[in-house]
């Protein structure tokens, strides 16, 4: 992947754009193809997928077998570098000692950012999920409807690619017919809990994920996303070519280096970087936006990482889309005159309202799954199979507002890393007795994860921690964390409906539920959203219904900062939605100076 | 702030949060009390002052753990073998030790060769000697096992592990094999087995012959993802949902 040196970037760009990952790998793309000049600042390193990749690499071939450490926190062969849980160069802090109270920070410093190691898994917002408040009187609105983001994510669908099925259930919207890739084959567990949970009344239907599961028709589709433009159909269907279909081994977690799946860097930065309109620094770290006497962005400074040095550089619009969290540091750490608390912050909003997704899960043993024969379950790195909210018009009846989606893993996946046969089940064994119960076992233990709706709350938020810097002496964040009844009693009943499946299906509970002590701390679930919210007025949401900050009219915001509420759809389909449609919008504003 | 990076027992990481990690083998973690009173039943087992196997003080002679560990951006694509990135420490006869152990818990049979044929010891070595938290608390309870298991054989048979009959070492292994079963005081050395164990087993099945032997097939490209074959659907009494 090019790159530019931090001193070469001085020409005069159209736009910046902080971060590569989702939000800022569709807008460098949406921006490229319209004939911006943009400049692309990410903090962490180059990244190149293809030969970095470490796809069939066997766990035994990994230090520890592959297992976390502080260093690798999901696994030695986790894409994600120069990350984590912790970052030594980049510290945050707590506001309480409470664990139950402290908000669990995941970073990618790299090129792509999470989206070279996220799950893939890509949900549509449903109609309701765009008007919460109008629906139960709590938590807020978004300024935009289903209606005005569904273009946006059939274009974002027919450019990534995501396999699943239409099958019409409430608030879970069908794509446009051709639309979705044909979905894998379900797994063996998918199917007996599928089977099972029809007798719940529990829906499980085929997921939808970024993963290709044929290759994307690049004859057709380039003109569908770009009519009328020759250019930019060449480059999107040359870049649609170079991607193939899934093979059906290697976990997606670890990267696709043949663009398989969808990251950042294989679909969004190399056609992006194919217009010619796009230079890319690495290492170059954000400290602030810069303002203008007339109270527009004019530019931002940033750290070198490689000199140390700060660097300005100066454009007619700034995209923020560092993630939320570090979107969120990056406003509050821009002070000026005209903006003392923080860019973009007269309304004091930035930072507030930040949401996660409500996650727990169990495990169960299902016999009817031991010693099955053997065959290949890889499948695609991921699930194939999921469960929707489907209890819309219960919410009364629950006492909890809002629902969660069930995700489930059941697979006989690569072993490895862990003993295979419990203690408890194994009574003892070893020798040959040890051999004959670990491939007994083997394939017979399916989890269940609740991801569920939070409501934003005032507990929940971040600030600038003014005693404490990070390495290039930038303040960093403290969270500040409070879970409400509404999530607590959602894991209360995930806890029993999934004990309720596992048993029906004839298996045992593995682990011990309680629904108060498991939901997941902040942040856990790795699906933060919120802290500059998007509304209807400048007093009471931090920008516009098109990303845009209402005070700085040439500064947007396209990770998940906008989010006014976080359903219990992973949020990177949306984030990418907004960010292509907050794309066209700037052009369009821009191309009648507006900006 | 005090994250717990990692839950000893808690092998099987998630490749990401939204997939459901399957966790297995999980026990609670080792109370401060069991510690006590397993390194007080490794110093009577050994003849040894409590002083000298207790805490976190090396015994003597024993190499102190002073490696860094791999950083947050080691390279991945890559054939890392055990002692590459860290020196291992366990000494020749700890490994002698856990050898024998390890081929009497995965010996070779009709699913498969023995654990020393797989390098599961190499595994197990680089667990123990790595400078992070978990493999350091590992540390703790499998060097002191392995010497138990050499003094135990002494008191019992008149020889170290490694030198005793088949029957001589199971004769050992039933009795702490189990922790649910054992006596009082084997408590601590039944932990240190299920712990070995576990260790042992991770590493057999990581292999492409631990794969054959559990019954794992994949990791190899494919063409078509056919799903599960009809005589597993018909076990299950399912049929396949997706065209
Ligand atoms: C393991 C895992 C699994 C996940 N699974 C799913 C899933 O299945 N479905 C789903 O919808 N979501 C999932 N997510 C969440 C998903 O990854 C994020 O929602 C998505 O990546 C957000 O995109 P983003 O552009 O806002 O941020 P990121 O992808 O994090 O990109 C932000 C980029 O900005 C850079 N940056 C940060 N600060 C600065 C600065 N000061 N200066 C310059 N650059 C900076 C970062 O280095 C990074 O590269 C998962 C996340 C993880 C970690
Ligand atoms: S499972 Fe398919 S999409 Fe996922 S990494 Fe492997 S080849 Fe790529």
């Amino acid at each position: 992947m090019p790159m530019i040196r931090a001193e070469d970037a001085t020409k005069d760009y159209d736009v910046i754009i902080v971060g590569s990952g989702a939000g800022g790998g569709q807008m460098a793309f949406t921006l490229t193809l319209a004939g911006i000049k943009c400049l692309m600042l990410e903090a962490g390193r180059g990244y190149d997928p293809v030969a970095e990749t470490p796809m069939f690499q066997r766990r035994d071939q990994a230090p520890l077998l592959g297992n976390s450490t502080p260093d690798k926190e999901f696994g030695f062969l986790d894409a994600t570098v120069d990350g984590g849980w912790q970052m030594p160069a980049e510290p945050y802090t707590q506001a309480s000692d409470k664990p139950e109270q402290q908000f669990w920070w995941w970073r990618a410093r790299m090129m792509g950012g999470r989206t070279n190691h996220w799950g893939r898994i890509s949900l549509r917002n449903g109609p309701y999920d765009f008007k919460p408040k109008s629906r139960d009187g709590l938590g807020l609105d978004w300024p935009v409807d289903y209606e005005d983001v569904e273009p946006y994510y059939t274009k974002v669908e027919q450019l990534i690619g995501v396999y699943g099925s239409n099958e019409g259930l409430e608030n879970t919207p069908n794509s446009p017919d051709g639309v979705l890739q044909p979905p894998p084959k379900a797994r063996a567990g998918e199917l007996l809990a599928q089977k099972h949970g029809k007798t719940l009344g529990i829906p499980i239907i085929p997921i939808h994920r970024a993963v290709l599961t044929q290759t994307l028709d690049a004859d057709r589709l380039p003109a569908v996303l770009f009519p009328g433009n020759a250019w930019a159909q060449k480059i999107v269907g040359d870049s649609m070519r170079a991607r193939a279909a899934c093979f059906w081994a290697t976990p997606c977690g670890r990267g696709c280096s043949t663009g398989a799946n969808y990251q950042s860097t294989t679909v969004h930065l190399p056609p992006a970087l194919a217009t010619g309109n796009l230079d890319i620094v690495a290492n170059a770290h954000v400290r602030e936006v810069l303002v203008g006497n007339n109270g527009k962005a004019r530019g931002v400074l940033f750290v070198d990482k490689t000199t140390g040095q700060d660097v300005q550089v100066n454009a007619n619009a700034v995209v923020l889309a560092a993630s939320s969290g570090e979107t969120v540091r990056i406003m509050l750490n821009s002070k000026s005159t005209l903006f003392p608390d923080g860019i973009a912050n007269g309304s004091g909003l930035v930072g507030k309202y930040i949401m996660d997704t409500v996650g727990t899960s169990l495990q169960g043993q299902i016999p009817a799954l031991e010693n099955l024969p053997p065959y290949n379950e890889d499948g695609a790195g991921g699930s194939h199979f999921y469960a929707p909210w489907w209890l819309y018009q219960q919410a009364q009846a629950l006492g909890f507002p809002r629902g969660y989606h069930i995700e489930m893993g059941a697979t006989r996946g690569m072993p490895g890393g862990g003993n295979p046969l419990p203690d408890d089940l194994g009574n003892g064994a070893y020798g040959s007795r040890y051999k004959q119960e670990a491939r007994r076992y083997y394939g017979s233990f399916m989890g269940f994860a609740c991801r569920g709706e939070m409501i934003p709350n005032d507990n929940c938020f971040a600030e600038l921690d003014n005693n404490v810097s990070d390495t290039w002496g930038i303040p960093v964040l403290k969270w500040h964390w409070q879970w409400a009844e509404h999530e607590q009693r959602m894991c209360d009943h995930a806890e029993l409906t999934f004990r309720e499946l596992i048993e029906t299906m004839g298996g045992t509970v593995r682990s011990v539920t309680n629904g108060r002590n498991r939901i997941e701390p902040g942040g856990k679930i790795i699906h933060e959203v919120g802290g500059a919210i998007m509304g209807t007025a400048a007093a009471t949401s931090v920008c516009n219904g098109y990303n845009q900050t209402w005070e700085v009219p040439n500064l947007f915001l396209v990770d998940g900062t906008p989010f006014p509420s976080n359903a219990d759809k992973n949020p990177t389909l949306t984030i990418m939605a907004l960010a292509w449609r907050a794309g066209d919008y700037l052009v369009d504003q821009s191309r009648r100076g507006l900006l | 702030m005090s994250h717990n990076f990692q839950d000893q027992d808690q092998y099987l990481q998630p490749e990401s949060p939204s997939a459901v990690p399957i966790v297995v083998g999980q026990t609670s973690r080792l109370p401060r009390r069991t510690v006590i009173k397993w390194f007080v039943a490794v110093a009577a087992s050994l003849k040894l002052g409590d002083a000298q196997v207790f805490g976190a003080e090396p015994g003597p002679g024993e190499p102190v753990i002073t490696a860094n560990g791999y950083g947050k951006d080691p390279l991945l694509n890559h054939t890392h073998n055990p002692g590459d990135l860290w020196p291992l420490t366990l000494s020749p006869t700890q490994r002698a030790a856990a050898i024998a152990l390890a081929d009497v818990i995965l010996p070779a049979d009709n699913l498969g060769p023995a654990a020393s044929q797989l390098r599961c010891v190499d595994f197990v070595d680089e667990w123990v000697s790595a400078p992070y938290p978990a493999q350091l608390r590992d540390r703790g309870i499998v060097l002191p096992g392995l010497d138990w298991l050499d003094a135990e054989s002494g008191r019992r048979f008149a020889n170290v592990f490694a030198g005793l009959t088949l029957s001589q070492q199971q004769a050992i292994c039933d009795d702490i094999c189990f922790q649910a079963r054992a006596a009082d005081e084997l408590q601590a050395a039944a932990r240190f087995f299920s712990r070995f164990r576990s260790l042992a087993a991770a590493a057999y099945y990581a292999t492409p012959e631990g794969w054959d032997a559990i019954g794992y097939v994949g990791n190899q490209p494919s063409l078509t993802y056919d799903g599960p074959p009809e005589a597993v659907l018909a076990h299950l009494g399912v049929e396949q949902t997706v065209a």
